[in-house]
């Protein structure tokens, strides 16, 4: 019965969808007012249905209700609590509906919070959205559903991939999808925008911090699956450049060239029909990986089942949300004039470049993640691109990226003096030149350039960030959230790049073979075999060894490398052990018993490792700060002023042929 | 939210000893580091041609465990690097590089990116030029008060 | 109206074009670089007379057929009723390359037992137990079937189980082509 209302809810869901995408767009455009009204209580409508869908499905997972095809499949009664839950979004079915909520709940949260909105932009926005949840939900319903029954029904249910029993299933999709479904925000106020006809200052505040928040989760989804890999994979990597990495990696660029992008145009109102095409280019994205990851159509370590019928579905709906918008765009880019013109020295520019080196690198990642593909298509065999081509490509694009971001920080709007700049940026540029010589041949004693780069790079872009807050001679407590969050996100960024240097340069491995009682040194850690026993633990029986790590004589920690057996054909899982450390991690995975008390182990020193995914943390952290920055609050005492006054606005911009690169 | 950040920057800096695939582990010797790094940077750059996108140090598949060995023997034998990609290209063509090599078919591939950016480097240039010619006179703080309020405005006023 | 706006949407149609292409295409099949090559050698003892040799060379001057298979793949059980049918109706000449199976302790007999089981429609059987001769010959996964025409050139490859559909219209018709060519 419950599945029954989860399915019934879900139906309802979309006929709640229908109308919130369909009246308040018609009713904007024919002047219906009644109709455009209609849009609010739809969104929560939609949101209250979708949960009630979702705790349903839920229930099913928790009740171990395997008439339910969907719960049958990916869930058994052995599993723990949390692993029950999250195998919801395990598989193609229920992370639908994952999305479909996530989908709900933005769309809820603008109707909520749009208080300073006009509405018929908000009604306009939530159709969108709206439209987009009818795609999702129709897709779910018609190849997808994940409420589907079984008429026989099994004892027990299937054991869930013992890879995705883990933490790291029960957080990173909900974050990613946020980030995903997150953009779509952006996506609907640029369609709203171009229907208008229209894009002025406040249009760019609204939009402003709901793609801050989308990124924030973006950015907090991606370093979560990329800890993920790296804590469960076994061989300490944490990024490969597999096409589903890259099609989470995508939309990230997009949406931080997006927030730069739509800083100019909240305050010069430049850029504008370019940062149109990035709120349609980053959810656009979104939506490629969704179709990437689930059609099958290239091969990857991660992705769903595949299935052709759910591909072409999804490469419909593509074609009609990502088509409709650009063919939008073609058609109405040209009424949006930017005013602000800027000489070639300005912050603009600066902003300009640094959209463009982005939007390069996702053109790369883009490129090589199709590659295969296209030179398939033109018959011409089968040919691989990975790490090292991206790596190679990637790399430079970056460095030109981070040196330019050091020298954004001081640049003024609309004119600046080349001079001026030299004059802020000596001494950050001298002090991070020197440490980047200096501090490897103190430490490590030993020249690398690409160490000497990483760290010139890291330490460029912080201290610039540093000195520009000191240089606005302001109390740091009286400084706007804003350039808090700016500050803080860039020096995020610069751990991020230290941390990737120093572990791709100075990471060591080492696989060895132990018999209890035996130990062996690496990068100065003795590494102690102490014992090994067997472990049953709910669902799986695990060898687990013991291991002591010291350094210079002391403990540093025992370390519990597994190996887990989770029987019914299931390979068995190696589970490593990490010690985690600000400066380095530690890292033991478990092999073979080789006899004789002797077992193989992997080993591994990875220096800095944890810099990557705390610059991550940084980077979110600041754009939260960004986003909740008070005059975005404020907005809401915009007074309206006569039409005239906005007339007289488009008479000026006729004038100044602005730049819509 | 603050709850999350701080669960989150936890979990990040906490020891975590979580499940993996097994991993495969082997034992060489080497004449010296060179070859040791060659063999390593020659696994991770070699495909596996039957996995899903993994590398030969990655993957379990007993294909990848031949492919490794060879790759071994020949590193063991004093073979270039160059010998080694010959030997699995001749096998199994350019799949099993995850560098493509530069020729006719990749030129985009390789050519596309810098050439993306000198030439939109090079566009934006000549827009910021124009555009910053055609400028007109600098507005006062104060007109651009009242433009900006202005702005504000013509939104708001909608319908 | 600027021309410049509608890049994008051609773009993204240029793409869509890619995607669709994408979903008839089977990422997983990967072209043999031997195609058109002279086929690799080798030199394997024979699993019923394992003091003898069997070679690649030696088939040199007919058309004939190369086929990996393993007594532990399943997928192999299959085409085996198929390809002794193509090899008895095409009279083709063909060695089944027993790939990595008798010999290792693990398996033991199981090549001797599953063709004792399944019927043995082979001219000769080469072991190659440490996979040599497979990689030689870039083998992805087992089952896989080549086809060798006159002057000991590949002519093609099958990767996977070979079906009827795939005998019928597919390697009949090649082997009955090449047939016709010089030596």
């Amino acid at each position: 019965m419950i599945p029954e209302i989860g399915h019934f809810a879900l139906i309802l869901a979309l006929s709640v969808a229908l109308v919130q995408g369909v009246f308040p767009l018609v009713g904007s455009l024919i002047g219906k007012n009644h109709w455009v009204s209609i849009a609010k209580p739809a969104s929560f409508a939609q949101m209250f249905l979708l949960t009630i869908s979702f705790v349903c499905l839920l229930y099913a997972f928790l009740s171990n209700d395997f008439s339910v095809k969907y719960v049958a499949n990916n869930s058994n009664s052995q599993m723990p609590t949390l692993f029950r839950v999250s195998a919801l979004w395990g598989a193609h079915e229920g992370s639908l509906l994952l999305w479909a909520l996530v989908l709900g709940g933005w769309g809820a949260a603008v109707g909520f919070f749009s208080k300073g909105i006009p509405p018929v932009m908000l009604a306009r926005v939530l159709s969108v959205m709206g439209l987009i949840g009818v795609g999702f939900m129709l897709f779910m319903l018609l190849t997808s559903n994940p409420f589907e029954r079984l008429l026989q029904i099994p004892l027990e249910g299937r054991q869930l991939n013992p890879l995705l029993q883990d933490f790291g299933l029960a957080v990173h999709p909900p974050m990613l999808y946020m980030g995903y479904v997150g953009l779509s925000v952006a996506f609907s106020f640029a369609i709203a925008a171009m229907i208008d006809g229209k894009l002025d200052a406040a249009w760019a505040r609204w939009a402003r911090p709901w793609t801050n928040i989308a990124w924030v989760f973006l950015t907090f989804g991606i370093a979560l699956g990329s800890w993920w890999a790296y804590y469960e994979l076994g061989w300490g990597g944490w990024w490969f450049w597999d096409p589903v990495e890259n099609a989470s990696l995508m939309p990230w660029i997009v949406g931080t060239a997006l927030i730069h992008s739509l800083a100019v145009t909240e305050k010069r109102a430049s850029f504008k029909a370019w940062t149109i095409l990035l709120c349609i280019l980053g959810f656009s994205l979104s939506l490629l990986g969704t179709f990437l990851v689930r059609s099958g159509i290239l091969t990857s370590v991660h992705s769903f089942a595949s299935d052709p019928e759910r591909g072409l579905f999804i490469l419909i709906f593509l074609l009609a949300v990502i088509g409709s918008s650009l063919v939008l765009f073609a058609f109405r880019a040209h009424k949006f004039r930017s005013v602000g013109a800027f000489s070639l020295v300005s912050r603009e520019s600066g902003l300009l470049v640094n959209n463009v080196i982005l939007i390069v690198m996702t053109a790369t990642v883009l490129l090589g993640t199709l590659y295969p593909l296209i030179i398939d298509a033109f018959s011409s065999g089968k040919i691989s691109v990975g790490p090292p081509y991206f790596n190679s490509v990637i790399i430079p694009l970056g460095v030109l990226l981070y040196i330019t971001m050091g020298f954004g920080f001081f640049l003024r709007w609309k004119k600046d003096e080349p001079s001026r700049i030299l004059k802020k940026t000596w001494l950050p540029l001298t002090v991070s030149l020197v440490a980047a010589f200096v501090l490897p041949l103190v430490t490590v004693s030993d020249f690398n350039i690409m160490t000497s780069l990483g760290l010139f790079l890291g330490s460029w872009v912080t201290l610039a960030a540093l000195m520009w807050v000191l240089s606005l001679g302001r109390s740091p407590f009286k400084l706007p959230m804003a350039a808090w969050g700016s500050v803080i996100a860039h020096i995020g960024m610069a751990m991020t790049v230290i941390g990737i240097t120093l572990v791709s340069i100075y990471d060591t491995e080492k696989d060895v073979r132990l018999e209890v009682g035996q130990s062996y040194e690496l990068a100065g850690y003795n590494f102690a075999f102490k014992k090994i026993e067997s472990v049953k633990v709910d669902n799986y029986i695990a060898n687990r060894a013991t291991m002591d790590v010291s350094l210079n004589g002391e403990l540093v920690n025992n370390m519990h490398p597994e190996k887990r057996d989770y029987g019914r054909d299931q390979m068995p899982m190696t589970e490593a052990g990490i010690d985690a450390g600000f400066t380095r991690d530690l890292f033991v995975a478990l092999g073979e018993p080789l006899g004789n008390n002797a077992w193989s182990f992997r080993l591994y020193h990875k220096p800095f490792v944890r810099w990557i995914w705390l610059g991550a943390v940084l980077m979110g952290f600041g754009g939260l700060l960004a986003a909740f920055d008070k005059r975005y609050r404020r907005m809401k005492k915009i007074v309206v002023e006569p039409v005239q006054s906005a007339n007289k606005i488009k008479d000026t911009s006729k004038n100044t042929p602005g730049v819509t690169a | 939210m603050k709850y999350l950040l701080r669960s989150l920057m936890i979990s990040l800096l906490m020891s975590f000893s979580l499940s993996a695939i097994a991993v495969q582990i082997e034992f060489h010797t080497f004449e010296n580091e060179q070859r040791e790094k060659l063999y390593l940077d020659l696994i991770a750059e070699l495909r596996c041609v039957k996995c899903q996108n993994q590398n030969l140090a990655e993957s379990n598949a007993e294909l990848a465990t031949d492919m490794r060995e060879k790759t071994y023997e020949m590193v063991v034998e004093g073979k270039s690097r160059e010998d080694v990609v010959n030997y699995m290209t001749a096998r199994y063509g350019d799949f099993v590089l995850y560098k493509p090599p530069f020729k006719s078919k990749t030129i985009l591939l390789w050519v596309g990116p810098p050439l993306l950016l000198f030439l939109s480097l090079f566009m934006i240039l000549r827009i910021v030029r124009k555009q910053s010619k055609q400028a007109p006179k600098q507005l006062s703080d104060d007109e651009r008060d009242s433009v900006r309020s202005m702005l504000k405005s013509n939104s708001s006023s909608e319908k | 109206m600027n021309k410049k706006y509608f890049i994008p949407l051609i773009a993204f149609m240029a793409l869509v074009g890619l995607m669709l292409f994408g979903l008839k295409n089977d990422p997983k099949v990967i072209p043999s670089p031997f195609i058109g090559q002279p086929a690799p050698n080798f030199s394997l003892p024979k699993l019923y007379k394992p003091e003898e040799m069997v070679t690649a060379k030696e088939m040199k001057g007919e058309v004939w057929v190369l086929n990996l298979w393993a007594s532990w793949c399943v997928s192999c059980r299959a085409e085996h009723k198929v390809l002794s049918r193509l090899i008895e109706k095409m009279k083709v000449p063909t060695i089944g390359l027993n790939y990595k199976d008798y010999g290792t302790e693990d398996y033991g007999d199981e090549a001797l037992a599953w063709l004792a089981r399944y019927g043995n429609p082979y001219q000769s059987v080469a072991v190659d137990t440490e996979g040599t001769a497979g990689l030689d010959w870039g083998v992805v996964g087992v089952p896989e079937t080549f086809v060798v025409d006159k002057k000991g050139i590949v002519r093609y490859k099958f990767t996977g189980p070979v079906y009827d559909e795939a005998m019928d219209q597919i390697l009949v018709p090649l082997i009955t082509e090449l047939r016709k060519e010089k030596r």
